[in-house]
């Protein structure tokens, strides 16, 4: 395994594949690596192969092609070793209903083969960890949303894991709570855990993420710090809304807007321009003087730092609300 | 080998909490439908069924051991259905991530199947004992019924975990389900004795491992150890190689999910 700057490979893919029944191509030549004590987000769209590169990190899932390594540990042949260096935190639905929060770490604490006389204090470690105590002896049918994410994430920690994997962590959950379980995150991180997740969750990418892979149709598209993809894009967005009126107007004054200096690109659909600028303070004046001097009528003006939807859309050629 | 005790053991409670937590289910699964049949169907046909052609005292008395074996076959079919659950709600996949023997669940499940069978052949036993079925083989009898009970209860409860493993949705789960076992229950010497079926339906009730079991049951209730003797060796050679059909056949499915 080798190193890249900032420390150890945690999590190791290498021209990953898997195909369902031999025709269904669910992800391809799929490769990153996740450095340890970093938060590295898959992010895509539902169907984008997301969960399947999980689903075989947490060796549930054998791949068809390429290699997938935690901890220097090959998922195919080492499989037992890496499950018992990982914790799993599945989707809120894996919840046994007739089980108490406490009934479900004993169960957890069993299969990691926990001696019982450790279990106990490990439990009341984790609950304590997610604020969980108050409700441990309560069946799980009652908990919320929250506390259901809650106990996932408490399963999860039963092993004391190094490498935490995810799968959609605030799926479904309502903004407080989301903003709760993100500070768990946060907090899980600082105590040096490698955490994989998966969202589809722009924000979450955005604000909860080192790093982060765009897959979108089984591929991976675009790799890096969020902040680092979008100053790639190379410049800020100004959005221009034309009045449906002046729709014959737009080309032209597209092609005068390019003539701009400092103007690095423009994409016109319909009566919208959407412009990159290197220096939004320098530029706006001289567009705007171009749309009076055209005559054309404004509806709207936006403009904005580059978010990861523009981040998005530059790689994959569409808005990830789109298939919504 | 205590990390294996210590996850099945786990695994094992589990089914055990569910099961006391879900009141209905554990009133619905010892007060069982197989009881009612004891009860109806026995009672209803007790004046129409002709004694010397059932070969038994009482058509209640008949019936107990075709009852008995029902219960069984009810309970081995419907095996895997917590597994069924597991699957959809990602419960089996959080389990499938920990550092478990791939083979524990399946056992953990075989376990409480057999355990839940065992209990409610008793109750089967119980009820018929109130309608003045005694056991002419006693205790001893009672014993090898529910030993010949768990003999055909593996193969029925892998076949079950089979279907649930491979099935893409619970509705097709569950509609396998009710066809297999109304034409097992039928096609079987639980209701009529073989020579009162029609010739093809006793051809076909020949076939059926469930027809073998209640013909060694059924002596060990109604005519003693004589009688039911060379039935059990019957019954024994019948469902090793039923067991090992269903084994081998469930071994591919398991391995499939499982990994």
């Amino acid at each position: 395994m080798g190193l890249t700057v900032g420390g150890a490979v945690a999590i190791e893919v290498e021209h990953l594949s898997k195909t369902y029944e031999g025709t269904v191509t669910a992800v391809e030549d799929v490769s990153f690596q996740v450095s340890t004590g970093e938060v590295f987000g898959l992010l895509g769209p539902n169907g984008a192969g997301k969960t399947t590169t999980l689903r075989v990190l947490i060796t549930v899932l054998r791949p068809s092609g390429g290699t997938a390594r935690v901890l220097g540990l090959d998922v195919s042949e080492q499989a037992d070793a890496v499950r018992r260096a990982i914790g799993y935190v599945p989707q809120e639905r894996a919840i046994d209903r007739f089980l108490t929060g406490r009934e479900h770490l004993q169960l957890l604490a069993d299969l990691y083969h926990i001696p019982k006389n450790k279990a106990a204090a490990r439990i009341d470690e984790v609950l304590k960890l997610v604020n969980l105590e108050q409700k441990a002896d309560e069946v799980a049918r009652n908990y919320s949303g929250g506390m259901k994410r809650k106990l996932d994430i408490a399963c999860g920690l039963i092993p004391n894991p190094k490498v935490l994997f995810m799968d959609e962590p605030t799926l479904g959950l309502d903004v407080e709570s989301r903003l709760k379980i993100w500070e768990h995150i946060r907090h899980l991180k600082a105590r040096g855990i490698t955490i994989l997740l998966t969202t589809n969750y722009l924000d979450e990418a955005d604000q909860l993420c080192d790093r982060i892979a765009i897959i979108d149709g089984g591929r991976v598209k675009a790799i890096g710090a969020p902040n680092a993809l979008k100053s790639g894009l190379g410049g800020d967005i100004v959005t221009l809304t034309l009045a449906v009126g002046d729709l014959d107007k737009v080309e032209a004054l597209t092609q005068i807007i390019k003539g701009q200096s400092g103007v690095k690109a423009v994409s016109t659909k319909h009566h919208v321009l959407d412009i990159r600028v290197a220096s939004p303070e320098a530029t706006l004046p001289a567009i705007l003087a171009a749309v009076t001097a055209r005559g054309c009528r404004l509806e709207f003006v936006d403009y904005h730092r580059p978010r990861l939807d523009d981040v998005f859309l530059a790689h994959t050629g569409r808005r990830m609300k789109e298939d919504v | 080998m205590n990390d294996y005790v210590q996850e099945v053991g786990a695994l094992t409670t589990r089914w055990v909490k569910r099961l006391s937590r879900e009141r209905f289910s554990l009133l619905f699964t010892l007060a069982q439908p197989m009881v009612f049949w004891l009860i109806f169907f026995g009672n209803l046909f007790q004046k129409t069924a002709n004694t010397d052609i059932v070969q038994a005292p009482s058509y209640i008395a008949f019936l107990a051991a075709g009852v008995v074996v029902m219960t069984i076959l009810n309970n081995g079919l419907a095996g895997g259905t917590d597994l069924l659950f597991d699957k959809e709600n990602g419960f089996l996949e959080r389990m499938m991530s920990t550092p478990i023997s791939r083979t524990s669940i399946v056992i953990s499940r075989f376990l409480f199947v057999m355990a839940i069978t065992s209990g409610q052949v008793l109750v089967i036993l119980g009820v018929a004992y109130l309608y003045g079925v005694h056991p002419v083989t006693g205790l001893g009898g009672v014993a090898v019924i529910i030993l010949i009970g768990l003999l055909f209860g593996v193969g029925l409860t892998a076949i079950s975990m089979a279907l649930a493993f491979s099935v893409k949705s619970h509705g097709d789960f569950f509609s396998m389900l009710g066809f297999l076992s109304l034409p097992m229950i039928f096609l079987s010497s639980a209701l009529v004795p073989l020579s009162a079926m029609p010739g093809w339906m006793a051809i076909l009730a020949q076939l059926n491992p469930m027809t073998w079991a209640i013909d060694a049951v059924r002596p060990l209730i109604l005519t003693g150890w004589d009688a039911a003797l060379p039935k059990i060796g019957i019954v024994v050679i019948v469902m090793a190689v039923f067991d090992a059909l269903c084994l081998w056949g469930a071994a591919r499915a398991f391995r499939k999910t499982l990994g």
